[in-house]
Parts: structure tokens; C-alpha cells; sequence
């Protein structure tokens, strides 16, 4: 294997349902629900979802959600601060774990 | 102002009428959905009066520009006009290039204004300026042209990489001054229309949801009322298809057009009731098809030599660009398909 992921290999996300099709077939169903017109309109939802892409670092999830994101109408200044609101959730997460580290050493120190 | 598009640009490849082979040719596809793609009742006439636009926007399938110098004569414009008044046509669309750079515009829009109940006018809104820009407004407006303006975003810098540096600020200040003349505001019947593509090798907004968007933002953001968007995919064809090329992009494209083939789209697509007409004077099933040079059922007609509309069932002449219009909702006058 030259490399763990390949562009091609997100077209074959279907075939994840040939040894569990039901449960496939459950999972798809629940995406393409999620991702419909709610309470959130589908370009809002796109802009979550690669927020998210990069929050998790998938590169398939990368690639489709910034192509969705634009065919929604959104634009490159939108992206990017969504981009930044993932950031900023990881950076928020590991700093807020600093009151835990205080919390420790308060415990522990004279 | 700068134009998206250099201009000493080669244009020795402006048709580019080959199939790519890296998808189904598109009447293979047809035969393969058991469809075909006729001509029906023809309800629509385009006349593309000429190339010449003070832009050169990367998408543009006819590969318009400042240099481009063909236009439609005076002979041609009454030629069109005696076709127009010979036949009945529910719409008019006059197209370019940038129509007003046509100095027949005038007589066009005066002699074709009272042949139907919809005559319409494209425009990039910034080829005329001043003194020029008004007088041409008020001829539209004294003859209740529709004017369809071209913006595909609502982000400056988008919209700028499509059409040219600068352009953006020059089209919402022009927006905000048909408003000012009644244009796009409800009760005026001055309908004021958008016309949006994507800004690169993606596919469309979904037509309602983005005119929606597009009534929220242009509204909040600079007080601006527009009638309908538009959305249309971008046609590889022309500029548009060099562009992808050079981006090593066409294939991927064209997969994904093909990809999003709806046969649903074909029963209402638009080139089954319009009739387009170059501005040499001769006829051709859709704009695209000019840009391809495939005529109206395969041979060359000028619009001289016909005396009544396109007969129904006449078969539509196709190509891969085709997939553009058949992709997902589909390319129609109204832009969405309906049951």
C-alpha cells in the first residue's frame, strides 16, 4: 500500500455495506437525513460538516464537504471561519484541561 | 478595471467541439434510458447579438471579450425582427457578449417590444457607464424589458476571480441604481432577474434555497430587491472547458456531470422550446450549441430562409456538453425542473 488514503477510495464508500448491507442501509439512511433541510438549511449543514471534517481529520470528509460547501453557495471567507471554529473547539478543549492540571497541582502542592 | 481573462489569450481553440470519451457519449446515455430529445413547441426565441463584452469571464462558453468584434449588423436585426414578427413567441431573450455593446440594440429592443409579452435583456450591467448606461435603462425600461443581470456570488472576491477585478462593486452599485428606478421592486412589473454560475468546477446551488439566500443577503447587506435567481451549471465548453483543462480538471468535471444525469430534466429541457439565433443570423437549437457549432437539425439555416418555427419532434443536436443541462434539476428557462 503506497498510501493509506487514496482520492478514488472515497467513491467506494458504498461498498462498506457489502458485508453488513442492513446495517449500511441504516447508516446511509440516517446520513442523507441528517443532512437534508431542516431546522438548518443544507449550506449550513455543510459548513458544520467540514468544520467537523477538520475537527476529525479526514481527508475524504475534507475533500467532499469543501466541494459541498461551495456548490451551497458558500465561500471561501465562510469556510475558513468554520475551519477556525473547529480550531478554536480543539485548541478550547485541550486549554480548558489546564483548570484539571491546576486542580492536580493545587491538590498536590504546599 | 482588470479582466478575469488575459487578453492576448489563444483563441485558435475557441470551439472545442470534441468529445472528451472519458464519459458515455450523451446520446448513448439517451438511448440507454430508452429517452430521445426532440424539439417541441418552440415558445422562445434567443438572438445572441455579437461577442463583443467588455469582460472576458473565465466560465464564458462563447468565449466573449473586448476583442472579439462580432457583432450583429443592421441587416440581420431586421432579419431577425421580420422572423420575430412572422411567428408568435411567448419570450425574447436577447443575449451576447454584452448586448448593449451592440449600437442596433435599440432598434432591436423598439421593434421586437410589442412581438411579446416577455422580451428580455442580458446584461453585465457595467459594460455602460454614465450618460450611455442611463439612456440605455430607460429604453429598457420604457419598453418593460426584463433585464437578467449576470452575478454568480454573493462574495466579492468570487465573483471578482469570475468576472474581472472590480467587477462586484460595480455590478451592486448598478443594482442599487435600478432599484432606484423601480427595477426589481414588487409592484413596479419592472422584473429585475439573476443569473448566478458557479465560480469554478462544481456543480450549482439548489435554485430555491440560493435565491433565498441571495433575497436575505443582498437585502441586509446593501438594501438591494431582485425579482428571480437563476442557476445554471457552467457548460464545458469554450473558456470554461480550457480553464478545466489547464486545471487538469476536465475529466473530473465532465464524471461528475454525467454522474448527475436526471432523465427527468429532458422533458423540460430548454433547448427543446427555444430557438437560438447567432449573430451571423443563423439558427441552432441553444446558445450552447453555438458555442459548439451544431445547427439546427444538422444543417446550416439562416434565419432569412425560414419562414416558421423549428417543427416538433426534429431531433436535438447533442453533445457532452449537454450533461451540463441535464445534471441534477437541470438547466431550464426556469432554471428548476417541475413535475
Amino acid at each position: 500500500m503506497e498510501t493509506y488514503y487514496r482520492p478514488k477510495d472515497l467513491n467506494k464508500f458504498g461498498e462498506i455495506g457489502k458485508d453488513a448491507p442492513e446495517l449500511a442501509r441504516k447508516f446511509f439512511e440516517y446520513y442523507e437525513a441528517v443532512f437534508a433541510e431542516g431546522a438548518l438549511t443544507e449550506r449550513e449543514k455543510a459548513l458544520i460538516a467540514v468544520a467537523v471534517a477538520h475537527a476529525v481529520q479526514c481527508p475524504y470528509c475534507i475533500d467532499a464537504y469543501t466541494q459541498a460547501c461551495l456548490e451551497k453557495g458558500s465561500n471561501l471567507a465562510e469556510m475558513t471561519e468554520a475551519v477556525h471554529v473547529a480550531a478554536a473547539i480543539r485548541g478550547g478543549a485541550s486549554l480548558v484541561h489546564g483548570v484539571q492540571m491546576r486542580n492536580v497541582t493545587q491538590k498536590l502542592s504546599l | 478595471m482588470t479582466n478575469a481573462v488575459d487578453q492576448t489569450e489563444n483563441i485558435s481553440t475557441r470551439y472545442p467541439n470534441a468529445n472528451s470519451l472519458i464519459v458515455e457519449p450523451f446520446d448513448r446515455t439517451l438511448f440507454q434510458h430508452n429517452l430521445t430529445l426532440t424539439r417541441g413547441e418552440t415558445t422562445t426565441l434567443q438572438i445572441n447579438v455579437g461577442l463583443l463584452c467588455n469582460l472576458s469571464c473565465k466560465h464564458c462558453h462563447l468565449e466573449a471579450g473586448p476583442l472579439r468584434d462580432q457583432l450583429m449588423d443592421a441587416k440581420t436585426v431586421d432579419q431577425v425582427v421580420d422572423y420575430a414578427t412572422r411567428n408568435s413567441f411567448e419570450t425574447i431573450d436577447i443575449t451576447g457578449g454584452a448586448p448593449e455593446l451592440n449600437p442596433r440594440m435599440e432598434n432591436l429592443i423598439r421593434k421586437l417590444a410589442p412581438l411579446t409579452s416577455e422580451l428580455m435583456v442580458r446584461t453585465n450591467l457595467i459594460a455602460l457607464e454614465g450618460a450611455a448606461w442611463g439612456k440605455y435603462i430607460s429604453l429598457c425600461k420604457g419598453n418593460r424589458v426584463i433585464i437578467i443581470v449576470s452575478l454568480p456570488s454573493l462574495n466579492e472576491a468570487q465573483t471578482d476571480a469570475q468576472r474581472g477585478e472590480g467587477a462586484f462593486r460595480r455590478i451592486i452599485a448598478a443594482l442599487k441604481k435600478l432599484n432606484a428606478l423601480g427595477y426589481g421592486i414588487e409592484g413596479t412589473g419592472l422584473a429585475l432577474n439573476l443569473a448566478s454560475n458557479p465560480v469554478g468546477a462544481f456543480m450549482n446551488a439548489s435554485q430555491i434555497q440560493a435565491e433565498k439566500r441571495f433575497h436575505e443577503i443582498l437585502l441586509k447587506k446593501w438594501g438591494i430587491n431582485f425579482t428571480k435567481l437563476y442557476n445554471f451549471n457552467n457548460v464545458p465548453l469554450g473558456r470554461f472547458r480550457r480553464w478545466l483543462q489547464s486545471k487538469g480538471e476536465l475529466d473530473n468535471y465532465l464524471i461528475k456531470l454525467a454522474g448527475l444525469f436526471n432523465p427527468c430534466s429532458i422533458s423540460s429541457i430548454m433547448c427543446r422550446t427555444s430557438v437560438s439565433i447567432n449573430w451571423q443570423g443563423y439558427l441552432f437549437d441553444c446558445d450552447f450549441n453555438i458555442a459548439s457549432e451544431q445547427y439546427l437539425s444538422g444543417s446550416k439555416i439562416h434565419v432569412s430562409q425560414m419562414d416558421g418555427l423549428p417543427a416538433c419532434g426534429l431531433p436535438v443536436a447533442v453533445g457532452e456538453h449537454c450533461y451540463a443541462c441535464t445534471a441534477g434539476a437541470g438547466f431550464t428557462c426556469g432554471g428548476t425542473i417541475t413535475d
